[in-house]
């Protein structure tokens, strides 16, 4: 007995072993910025032509100045161009999810249906958005058959109208993303016990009454998930507006987000600054990130067994 | 009575998912379409037929010094295949450490990593950038795939995946045989993972591909630009006088070979997004 408690004990080291290359990856690269970031944001620091300020300490004076300056106006900014793309996002991929899994309908080419909804997913967003310039510039291609086909008399200018541009943000970041949502809520719907639609449909509920009854209420935390993972995703809004509007959010900073003010801080390297409006960012992204912690949480709680379920038929058709 | 309704319902959803499928496709055929096209012809709007000039804009966006898309291509692919490498196979030992083991501090470290699970990496992009030029790391491409040894996402999905496909009793049995934990590890438990690490490894090559954010910050050499980067320095040059086929043949070049490995693998890729759930 005791040279097995023994050995018990020796193997202890081995699990350490193989989780220190990711801890001290994230001390070095994650959590020792992130304490830095923090700490200077309470310090003057930036640099004047080839001079450096600073450190100096000015207490919540970087945080003051934030306010003060824009910085609502970029949050405000991030928030409609972020529900601009998600509400059709989540309506489009409910409509899906329920389609591609509904018996009655019997669609055909699904697989088909899947891998072309999901293809922007993986597009580099920044060369997306290029591409997107290019076609909605002044003289470009969308203007030029616009105005060939007599629907326009003249170009419309689409990136010198605020709602041009935030409705390209919008539609791009919603082409990027509904096919991402609508594969999870597929296999969340998938996983409803077949039962309950049986129950459904014997009872005589329409197909709408069976989404609104039964899909929904069940995909419940899924849709939270998606929600709040997706807040964490607006959040990080950058690449798409940073390339359509060249870093300088027009018209009139209107599509201006927060990392693209972030990005500015950093590029001039006004640390100060830059540091207050990460520690900002932090904390609205810490209280998702606990959501997000919370929701895995009840779902491996309730449904523990269950997911060991879902995992097995998929993994066979990773195997093919 | 039950058919009919149904039916209708049948059509509308087809004509729903035309629509999209048309939506999705038709800004990449049209971006395909522009690069083999001359600059005169686009400007003259859409067109679904292809020009003759794909190799006249190839050309032009080669020999372009301003924009160095040979060593972009090199370092984009040194960067992506680095993290996907580092990614996929210290995830895949963290999970193997949380999994397999018994210790102290096991449910803390499970519990720490969950909470970070989709902690946004730019909000410590300040003190990372200031810690990598300390370290002497500016300008060079480590900082853009070292950090992938710390992917929690990737972990997570490691971890799901032996909870469901891997039986503690196999590494048991290469004990009793005399096997080394970590020939355990490498001999064992790898070639199980295989699914997972493929999928993952897609991921995370991709998103390291198209990452922008931290690659702008760090890299300021011409030489060590990733396509991300050039593709940006292409947005903010005067852009009236680009020859517009150059400019949808580097958005091309960006874009095309992820559609490529993306169609061949595509049964794989959708059906790990259906399992992983959690995504960067």
């Amino acid at each position: 007995m005791k040279k097995i408690k023994g050995n018990e004990v020796s193997y202890a080291k081995y699990g350490y072993l193989f989780i220190a290359p990711f801890f001290i990856a994230f001390l070095i690269f994650q959590f020792i910025p992130l304490i830095q970031t923090i700490y200077y944001s309470f310090f003057e620091y930036y640099r004047s032509g080839l001079k450096i300020i600073g450190p100096n300490p000015v207490g919540f004076k970087n945080y003051a100045a934030l306010f003060e300056a824009d910085f609502g106006k970029y949050a405000g900014n991030t928030i409609i161009m972020w529900i601009l793309g998600f509400i059709p996002q989540i309506l489009i991929s409910l409509l899906l999810a329920a389609w591609f899994t509904d018996i009655r309908l019997r669609i055909k080419g699904k697989q088909f249906f899947k891998v072309v909804i999901y293809m922007p997913n993986l597009i580099m967003a920044s060369a997306f958005a290029m591409l997107f310039f290019a076609l909605f510039s002044d003289n470009g291609p969308v203007n030029s058959t616009l105005i060939s086909m007599g629907i326009i008399a003249k170009p419309f200018r689409f990136l010198s109208s605020v709602w041009g541009t935030r409705g390209l943000v919008g539609l791009m970041n919603f082409l990027m993303w509904f096919g991402n949502t609508t594969i999870l809520l597929m296999a969340a719907v998938m996983g409803i016990n077949p039962s309950l639609f049986e129950a459904a449909e014997l009872d005589g509920c329409s197909p709408r009454q069976t989404f609104f009854r039964v899909t929904l209420p069940m995909i419940r935390p899924i849709l939270i998930y998606v929600l709040i993972t997706s807040m964490i995703g607006g959040l990080q809004m950058f690449d798409v507006p940073q390339i359509l509007t060249n870093g300088k959010g027009t018209p009139d900073r209107t599509s201006m987000t927060l990392i693209m003010y972030l990005n500015n801080h950093l590029f001039s390297k006004n640390y100060g600054m830059a540091g207050a409006v990460s520690v900002i960012l932090f904390i609205i992204a810490a209280v998702l990130c606990l959501a997000v912690y919370f929701t895995l949480n009840a779902d491996d709680d309730s449904k523990r067994i269950k997911k060991r379920d879902r995992f097995k038929p998929r993994k066979e058709a990773v195997n093919g | 009575m039950d058919k009919k309704p149904s039916h209708a319902r049948t059509v509308i959803a087809y004509i729903v998912l035309i629509l999209l499928t048309f939506l999705c496709l038709f800004f990449f055929y049209i971006l395909i379409v522009n690069a083999t096209r001359s600059h005169p012809q686009i400007q003259k709007g859409f067109s679904f037929i292809p020009g003759h000039s794909f190799m006249k804009n190839l050309k032009s966006v080669l020999n372009d010094a301003n924009i160095p898309v040979l060593s972009g291509i090199k370092n984009s692919l040194i960067v992506s295949s680095l993290s996907a490498v580092l990614a996929t196979y210290f995830s895949a030992l963290t999970a193997y450490g949380l999994y397999a083991y018994d210790f102290k501090l096991k449910k803390p470290a499970f519990v720490f990593i969950m909470l970070i699970l989709v902690m946004p990496t730019q909000v410590s992009a300040m003190g990372f950038i200031n810690l990598i030029t300390k370290m002497g790391m500016l300008n060079t491409l480590y900082p853009l795939f070292l950090p992938s040894i710390a992917a929690p996402a990737v972990f997570y999905f490691m971890y799901s995946y032996m909870q469901s496909s891997l039986p503690l009793e196999l590494v048991e049995a290469a004990r009793i045989d005399g096997s080394s934990e970590f020939h355990t590890f490498n001999r064992v438990v790898i070639p199980i993972m295989k699914p997972a690490l493929a999928v993952q490894a897609i991921f995370a090559f991709v998103s390291s591909w198209n990452n922008y954010f931290i690659p702008a910050l760090v890299i300021s050499d011409n030489s060590k630009k990733t396509l991300p980067i050039l593709i940006a320095a292409l947005r903010s040059a005067d852009f009236l006088k680009f020859d517009m086929g150059k400019v949808y043949m580097l958005i091309t070049i960006a874009i095309v070979p992820i559609i490529i490995v993306y169609i061949a693998l595509s049964k794989y890729i959708v059906a790990g997004v259906a399992l992983g759930g959690v995504k960067e």
